[in-house]
């Protein structure tokens, strides 16, 4: 027996392994060990006479939505093919500890090297009067639900009968119940307890549940209902309860909870107390060669009746199997999300608050049955309830499980706000379905690089280049990712880093820079990277921050910056270059105009465009015209091509237009002047409008300055109108023109200073919170109000026009081509 | 490596440390990087992605990053790092201040 899955043990000998029940736990277990190229002859004990069934489908087996055959996990072939010796429908009586065998119903000793108890549950029955009939154990009429025979037994009989009574409402109960409705008319659930699934939810969830129980399916509810006796001679007739209440019916069927199967393990004197003792490698406690795993396994004081740790418990014992040192099961937060019954429930951690302190987050809209409760301590999610409305489950559950920081505005953990309407779930989506709208790439080529041995988001996302376009998939990349590992990515510790080749988050990356005074980009990979290896992608998002810190003293490596800051435009794919001048609040003048179009006309320019920032942009320069362009051009850069900022978009204001309440077009020139070419870690694009028409769409820009009647301004911050699309938050109201600037650049060096790299306003002003930003830039509330103003203006000072340096090339070839200019994708000349 | 004959390409201080220029030998494009650890590398000048100039990428002591669509070569190998096709690399080396390309 067991060809392929031999395993030598110290002597050389192949090892015997014994698996005590043939549930999900001990299956899941053995599959786990065969993917480790385990090397044991594997011999497992199952008391129900078949392969290895989905224990949770059986109440799909009752609901008629799903075959026998489709529950099953591994069929008899299965065992065969793996050399797995199965002995269906045999009991294990005993365990011989000593002698290293296990004693069967057939009076056979089976010895083992390594034993892994599986044994799992059985349902539990209350004490009830008349349940037993003492010649064939249930009464005639009652069932347990807990069995593929249970099931089969249930379904049976349930076809001829009308009236059922499930007694229990937890999971299983509700479950059992929305599954005989299939086959009798009228279903009962009494509930000992005050509400349904007590256990996972607050009273007043358990009761939206149980009002879309009754409302939606209509199942009749009773709480507080203790069964006291089964009614009825030979066949069941109805169930009394403590009450004196008699509920007429001819089906039982009981779900009233599981208990550990340890009967056999504790009287072969192995640790039992409420379920068999393992330690953090699954091993029974004082035992060195015998495992549980599963429902019976009592760890930590813990027992789980959830089947996600039950998977966690089978990797650890898999690896300590096979000999993989250092493993450790720890415990399973818990957190479940499914359909009871039909209805979306998802429950996790705390169902109450504990301590005054807690936060809790309610929303209840009893009309749709959608009911959600958040508990939240020390801004980490310690618990969730959410009935009606899965829509959240996934993430809040990522962030319980991962202890993750919580969006400032709660409301965002409830609800999709500003994102598309309703998640897309990776199963439901098929494998040529687009994912990365930007660089084409299909949910199949994600799980392909998944299953390739990509398992981390950003892993994957390198590799497919998925959400590295535009980014707006990368929530989507993310679930497709975690879909395909089996429920959660590995965490990339890299995705806190700064920069991918550095590995500190920015406060860490900064605070060394400072120490070591570290003024150049290849200076902080030679003293923060150990073995000092540069990294190309790092290379930008360093020099910006050292510019940002340093200013004047920084020292400039040319090639530390990407191609088109060395050489101030943008790159086009047929690898020419964009040309923005400067045009201040979109204000220009006939003499302007004029030399653009000399110059236009003069170069060939092949595209004349306006922008969306009011410019006039200059498209396909090839690289070494671009000095002679500037200079014929006379004009400053309009920093078209950086992660800088931008332009200040305007509206006329109130020198022409009726409406104008402020003067837009000045203040907008004004804060151009003051802000140009200030680096950032991703683009600053602002507007000012002159009155709250928003011709100038402030409210969708980085920072947007708005005049209201009276003379005010309001300042908004964190707006996008990109792939993203945001209104800003308000930051603050102010009386003059002075305060609006003062104001702007206060703010811009807070994002400067603290957003990541590549982080826009849109992201960063939620991910800090407007009111906290309020706090520091307005209020002044941690007292660096004035160092913000003074770094912001040591910036302002070091401004140097960039395309003077047409005169003197900062590098050799600085403007040399880089193209064979034949090959290339030819962009066609517009006339 | 593809065999080209031996040609001086000019002084190595035409190429600023850490940047590439593209040069042309024989009717083929290369482009030439000068690498912050002071040696030389060649590979052709075309991204196979789409057509994106090389030598306006930016580097590291092991990679060249395409400017246009940010995919990644080896430049001792010519292997891409994100299932392109692969690059040419060319013998380079640096003689007397010279680059001197092919052997």
């Amino acid at each position: 027996m067991a060809v392929q899955t031999s395993q030598k043990g110290p002597t050389g000998m192949t090892q015997k392994l014994v698996v005590i029940g043939n549930g999900m736990a001990g299956a899941r277990t053995v599959e786990e060990i065969l993917a480790r190229n385990g090397d044991f002859s594997v011999t497992m004990f199952g008391d129900e006479p078949y392969g290895n069934y989905n224990r949770i489908m059986l109440s799909n087996l009752l609901a008629g939505v799903e075959t026998e055959e489709g529950i099953f996990l591994n069929d008899l072939a299965w065992y065969q093919e793996n050399g797995i010796t199965l002995n269906a429908g045999v009991k294990v009586e005993r365990i011989d500890s000593e002698a290293r065998t296990v004693h069967d119903s057939n009076g056979v000793a089976t010895p083992y090297d390594k034993l892994i108890i599986a044994t799992g549950s059985y349902s539990w029955t209350p004490p009830m009067k008349n349940v037993h009939n003492p010649k064939r154990g249930y009464h005639q009429g009652v069932f347990a639900f807990r069995t593929l025979d249970d099931t089969r037994g249930m379904i049976r009989y349930a076809r001829d009968h009308e009236r059922a009574v499930v007694i229990g409402g937890g999971l299983l109960g509700l479950e059992a119940a929305r599954g005989l409705q299939n086959h009798v008319s009228h279903v009962t659930l009494l509930h000992a307890m005050g509400h349904l699934m007590e256990r996972q939810l607050d009273e007043k969830a358990g009761q939206m549940l149980q009002a879309s129980v009754e409302g939606k399916l209509g199942i009749e509810v009773i709480t507080n209902a203790m069964t006291t006796e089964i009614l009825g001679k030979d066949r069941v007739t109805g169930v009394k309860l403590a009450d004196g209440r008699v509920i007429e019916c001819d089906v039982v069927v009981i779900a009233a909870g599981i208990r550990p199967n340890t009967e056999m393990v504790a009287n072969s004197g192995l640790p039992v107390e409420r379920g068999i003792v393992v330690d953090d490698q699954m091993r029974v406690e004082g035992q060195r060669d015998i495992y549980s795993v599963g429902e019976c396994a009592q760890h930590r004081g813990s027992l789980y009746g959830l089947v996600a740790p039950l998977w966690d418990q089978a990797k650890v014992l898999a690896d300590h199997i096979t000999g993989t040192t250092g493993v450790a099961y720890t415990g399973s937060k818990l957190s479940t999300k499914l359909k009871v019954a039909g209805i979306d429930v998802a429950s996790m951690g705390l169902i109450a608050p504990e301590r005054d302190e807690d936060e809790v987050i309610v929303y209840n809209e009893p009309k749709k049955g959608i009911y959600k409760q958040l508990i939240i301590r020390d801004d980490v999610l310690v618990g969730a309830t959410l009935v009606g409305d899965n829509s959240k489950a996934a993430s809040l559950i990522q962030a319980f499980d991962r202890g993750t920081a919580l969006p400032e505005e709660r409301a965002e953990l409830i609800f999709d706000i500003g994102g598309p309407a309703g998640e897309v779930a990776p199963a439901e989506m098929a494998d040529d379905a687009q994912v990365c709208n930007c660089n084409g790439v299909s949910k199949g080529a994600i799980c392909g690089a998944v299953s390739a041995g990509c398992k981390t988001v950003s892993g994957v996302m390198d590799k497919t280049r998925a959400g590295k376009g535009c980014g707006t998939c990368k929530p989507l990349v993310q679930r497709i990712v975690e879909w395909a590992n089996g429920g959660a990515a590995e965490e990339d510790p890299a995705a806190s880093w700064y920069v991918p080749g550095v590995p500190m988050p920015k406060p860490e990356l900064m605070a060394a820079i400072r120490k070591y005074e570290l003024k150049s980009v290849s200076s902080v990979f030679d003293k923060l990277v150990p073995g000092g290896q540069h990294d190309a992608k790092s290379k930008m998002g360093l020099a910006s921050l050292l510019k940002m810190m340093w200013a004047d003293q920084y020292v400039d490596e040319r090639d530390a910056r990407f191609i088109n800051d060395r050489v101030h435009g943008n790159i086009q794919k047929d690898g020419t270059f964009s040309v923005v001048p400067q045009m201040k609040g979109g204000v220009t003048t006939p003499s302007e105009l004029k030399r653009i179009a000399e110059v236009a006309e003069k170069y060939q320019v092949p595209m004349v465009k306006l922008t969306g920032g009011q410019r006039i942009d200059l498209l396909g320069i090839p690289k070494e015209k671009l000095p002679a362009i500037w200079a014929d051009l006379d004009m400053p850069s309009g920093y078209a091509y950086a992660k800088s900022f931008r332009t200040v978009k305007t509206c006329v204001g109130s020198d022409f237009c009726r409406f104008g309440v402020g003067d837009s077009t000045a203040l907008g020139i004004a804060i151009e002047e003051r802000f140009q070419g200030l680096e950032g870690p991703g683009k600053m694009k602002l507007a000012v409008t002159g009155c709250p028409r928003n011709c100038a769409e402030a409210y969708v820009k980085d920072l947007g300055v708005v005049a209201i009647d009276g003379g005010r301004w309001e300042i908004y911050v964190g707006g996008a109108a990109g792939a993203h699309i945001r209104k800003g938050d308000l930051l603050t109201t102010v009386g003059s023109a002075e305060e609006v600037i003062r104001l702007t650049g206060r703010f811009l060096q807070y994002y400067r200073e603290n957003a990541n790299w590549l982080e826009r306003t849109y992201s960063f002003v939620p991910r800090i919170g407007i009111d906290r930003i309020r706090e520091i830039v307005v209020d002044d509330s941690d007292g660096i109000a004035a160092a913000l103003d003074a770094a912001v203006e040591e910036a302002v000072q070091s401004y140097k026009d960039p395309w003077k340096e047409r005169a003197v090339p900062a590098t050799p070839g600085q403007f040399r081509t880089s193209l064979p200019l034949t090959v290339l994708p030819q962009v066609p000349v517009r006339s | 490596m593809k065999t080209l004959a031996l040609t001086a390409l000019g002084p190595i201080t035409d190429i600023p440390p850490g940047e590439g220029r593209t040069y042309a030998v024989d009717g083929e494009m290369i482009a030439v990087f000068h690498l912050r650890d002071g040696s030389l590398r060649a590979v052709s000048a075309v991204c196979p992605h789409k057509g994106g100039p090389l030598a306006d990428g930016q580097i590291d002591n092991k990679v060249v990053v395409c400017p246009l669509h940010l995919y990644a070569w080896d430049l001792a190998t010519g292997c891409s790092q994100s299932g392109q096709p692969s690059i040419n690399v060319y013998p380079v080396r640096e003689d007397e201040g010279r680059i001197l390309l092919g052997e």
